[in-house]
């Protein structure tokens, strides 16, 4: 069976397994919009409350807020694993990963899936149309693939996160929940467009965790305006392409830290 | 209460944080991403004040709000014990049933025991680092201020054991509400955004529009960190206080209220799982 083959079907029993429990499904779902929906409100709130940012429409960052937060979504469903793998690490259950004959990160991508994070994609996919209805530049097939490309590499880009979380399990046992600050922190900052932040967090988003060349620089070109930073069109365009530049590199991270394992079952 | 059930009390509470500060490499980790969260909340802030619009509270007294708020985080009863939930869905809520002691004046113990212990743990370096060593690298624009005044001091004090109060009764009253869904669900998953919210945690709430502003002023989360912040930069002059606090421990009371009565419900058709 093909790699890609194996992984539906895991997805799927993991879809049918959480399904067992559907008011439980509902009310997690519901949750995680709830959680996302109180940041919107709190957005509109300011620009309510300032009228505007000094470069940015409530529009356009509507659109800034619903790339990251779909982006973010998809890569959290799919990295529950990762997130939870700390658990067996401690149990020495990641010895049985480790006999199969298929590859580590496979296992364990497949071994959850968290169907209720739908929450918070329908949150952030209506925030997105919405914002996009009322932004003054047309939307064509260019914007809506590259639009597609930025979701990809964002989602790309926190599963990267999230695999080196999981890689610090082989070190520390647990998984520090440091990275949270570059996963749910990261959203928080791409939630509005980067260039209002100070230079250093702009180069670190930049040059060290990519966020701004997956949820700024494409979606400024799908806005079809200026950017106050100055990128060129064409880089924007091929930005994206840091953040599945960034999932490699932790997928070779993960590899050395499989190395290094040292299990703790008896 | 008899001595005897008050050295209880006391027990569990210094139990409580002797564990929580055997986790200090997770503490470590919540203040670099408290820290974190509480400067890009300042630059959003700095961002929207640039555009010169009369803001309804004054930058500085905007900033103290932020890291405040961050300070504090853990005192906010956005999240529920995992241990507890774990204790009824595994049927060992019967071993607290039968100790001779008042369950709600334990479970609120044990709340009130695991939040200000944990916030002991990260405010401090929190308001070190953004009260001191931030104005002394030269970021005094987004340093945390000192109290408005001596009555600022004593305002906030008083309403910090109204958030503790507060907290400790909507941390319990969602655990009571775990005997009846028992998988943590319900209740326990509508909190956080609530709690987050309207107190003030997303956006300082008088930034929120005015015609809002009752539903903020009247709902029990404000005074779980907007009254408390606001006593401490002034913004609540120190004249106003009193009722504001009297509203805060109304709610504090009307919802440990609420908690025990709904104890006494739900320990009465409490089935015990497990054998």
């Amino acid at each position: 069976m093909r790699g890609s083959t194996l992984y539906r079907r895991m997805v799927a029993v993991s879809i049918r397994a959480q399904m067992q429990y559907r008011a439980s499904f509902l009310l997690l779902s519901l949750g995680q919009a709830g959680v996302t929906v109180i940041e919107f409100f709190g957005i509109w709130a300011l620009f309510d409350r300032f009228g505007r940012l000094p470069d940015w429409t409530l529009a356009e960052v509507a659109v800034f807020y619903g790339v990251v937060n779909v982006a973010f979504s998809f890569s959290d469903a799919v990295s529950r694993g990762f997130d939870l793998f700390g658990q067996d690490v401690r149990q020495g259950d990641f010895d049985r990963v480790l006999v199969r004959p298929r590859s580590s990160l496979l296992q364990v991508a497949g071994s959850r899936f968290a169907i209720h994070r739908i929450g918070r994609l329908i949150q952030g996919a209506v925030v997105l149309a919405v914002g996009l209805s009322q932004v003054e530049s047309q939307m064509g097939p260019v914007e809506g693939l590259l639009l597609v490309f930025a979701i990809a590499g964002g989602a790309a880009l926190f599963l990267g996160l999230v695999v080196l979380q999981a890689t610090l399990a082989f070190w520390s046992t647990e998984t520090l929940e440091l990275m949270n600050t570059m996963t749910y922190g990261g959203v928080q900052t791409a939630q509005y467009p980067i260039a209002i932040y100070r230079e250093a967090f702009r180069r670190f988003f930049t040059f060290v965790v990519p966020l701004a060349c997956v949820a700024y620089f494409p979606v400024v070109a799908v806005l079809g305006r200026p950017d106050p930073l100055g990128s060129p069109f064409w880089f924007q365009c091929v930005a994206p392409l840091a953040g599945f530049a960034f999932l490699f590199a932790s997928f070779g991270v993960w590899q050395i830290g499989v190395r290094h394992y040292t299990s703790t079952g008896s | 209460m008899t001595a005897a059930a008050l050295s209880g009390y006391r027990a569990l509470l210094s139990a409580r944080y002797r564990m929580v500060l055997q986790y200090r490499a997770a503490a470590a980790a919540g203040i670099a991403t408290q820290f974190f969260w509480g400067v890009i909340m300042i630059m959003v802030m700095e961002a929207f004040f640039a555009v010169g619009v009369a803001p309804p509270m004054s930058f500085a007294a905007t900033v103290s709000y932020i890291w405040l708020g961050q300070a504090l985080l853990a005192l906010q009863p956005w999240n529920h014990d995992r241990e507890l939930e774990a204790m009824v869905q595994k049927g060992h809520v019967a071993y607290e049933l039968l100790r001779p002691l008042d369950l709600y004046t334990l479970w609120f113990v044990r709340a009130v025991a695991w939040r200000t212990a944990g916030a002991s743990l990260r405010a401090i370096p929190i308001v070190l680092v953004a009260g001191l060593l931030l104005p002394v690298m030269g970021g005094e624009r987004w340093a945390l201020g000192p109290p408005a005044g001596a009555e600022a001091a004593l305002g906030f004090a008083v309403a910090l054991l109204g958030t503790i109060a507060l907290g400790g009764a909507i941390t319990t009253l969602v655990h009571v509400s775990l005997l009846w869904t028992i998988s943590g669900e319900g209740l326990a998953r509508v909190m956080p955004s609530l709690v987050i919210f309207f107190s003030g945690m997303v956006v300082p709430i008088p930034f929120f529009p005015d015609w809002i502003q009752p539903l903020f002023a009247w709902l029990p989360f404000r005074g779980l960190a907007d009254v408390p912040f606001r006593l401490y930069t002034g913004h609540i002059p120190p004249s106003e206080a009193l009722p504001t606090l009297a509203l805060v421990a109304a709610w504090a009371l009307a919802l440990v209220a609420l908690g025990r009565w709904l104890m006494a419900r739900g320990a009465r058709r409490l089935v015990v799982h497990g054998g």
